[in-house]
């Protein structure tokens, strides 16, 4: 319990070091989450509009 | 180079890098996460606020790597009209951007306890203030458009141009007085780090550079998928609304 009170602590730097750290996977999780969505719904997207196409066409 | 820029056989090499740039990342960064907070030591100096380094020299490095990626993209795209290089700077500049933001933002938690200030405007600083400027001109510039490849030509030209502003930023600590310390490892008489938090800092590196390669895959590949889309909607906007009969 001791051990992780003073991990969480950071030599007294906790209110510097983790925002940081929360920082950093805040925004790159945030921007790989968003990339990856994005390109999945465009592909489907897509998919869909080929689908479309080649009924029209046939 | 010149092979890669058919957007067909990008979207195969694509597909098979994509799933070993994630694992690489995901491996690189889950060791090198370990490595910064549990394993290595804290700083005779700096004490645990050295811990800061390894999430903030990475991102100051893809900051300007991702710069020169972007810059080199656009001059190909520019000069051979590539549409793979339009593509790959285009979906760079959105990820280079974020990480000049973590390196400012991370940079600023890093000086307050160290150099007592939040910001100070010296070189160093103020450089990657206007890196940051320089991604957000370029995403507003393709915006700014009516026509999307009068604002791809218009923002690649201040990629070119802007690349100025990356050796200004390497050398700022050289060429100026500043409180940003120095390079620590590209000296010429070897890195003057210890191995102990030398580690850590290069698996975080090497899994920022994986995250990188993963992300630009799937934005260009997103990209690519939206530019098809606004072809067949155009196609079959044309198609269903037929031109005028002569009387």
């Amino acid at each position: 319990m001791e051990a992780i009170q003073s991990f969480l602590n950071m030599g007294g730097y906790a209110a510097f070091v983790w925002p940081a750290y929360g920082a950093t996977a805040l925004v790159l999780i945030g921007l790989s989450a968003m990339s990856f969505v994005r390109m999945r719904a465009n592909e489907r997207a897509l998919a869909e509009l080929r689908g479309a196409d080649d009924e029209e066409d046939a | 180079m010149h092979r890669f820029a058919n957007p067909t056989r990008f979207v195969r090499l694509a597909g098979r890098v994509q799933p070993w740039a994630a694992a690489l990342a995901l491996l690189c960064l889950g060791v090198g996460l370990y490595f910064a907070l549990f394993s290595s030591p804290p700083d005779y100096q700096q004490g645990e606020t050295v811990r800061i380094m390894y999430v903030h020299v990475p991102a100051a490095w893809m900051a300007m790597f991702c710069y020169v990626v972007m810059a080199a993209a656009s001059a190909s795209s520019l000069i051979w009209r590539h549409r793979v290089a339009d593509l790959a700077a285009k979906a760079t500049a959105p990820v280079g951007a974020a990480f000049t933001l973590l390196a400012l933002v991370t940079g600023s938690l890093w000086g307050k306890p160290m150099w007592g200030t939040w910001w100070v405007w010296d070189a160093r600083l103020t450089s990657v203030l206007i890196l940051f400027f320089l991604y957000l001109g370029y995403i507003a510039l393709q915006n700014a458009f009516d026509d999307p490849a009068r604002g791809a030509r218009a923002a690649a030209i201040l990629a070119v141009v802007g690349v100025i502003n990356v050796p200004i930023i390497k050398f700022s600590v050289d060429w100026w007085n500043t409180l940003h310390q120095p390079a620590s490892l590209t000296r010429l008489d070897g890195p003057a780090i210890h191995t102990s938090m030398l580690t850590p800092l290069l698996l975080m590196a090497l899994g920022y550079t994986a995250l990188y390669v993963w992300l630009a895959i799937i934005r260009m590949r997103a990209e690519l998928a939206e530019t098809k889309i606004r072809a067949i909607r155009y196609r079959q906007a044309s198609g269903a609304a037929p031109a005028p009969q002569e009387s």
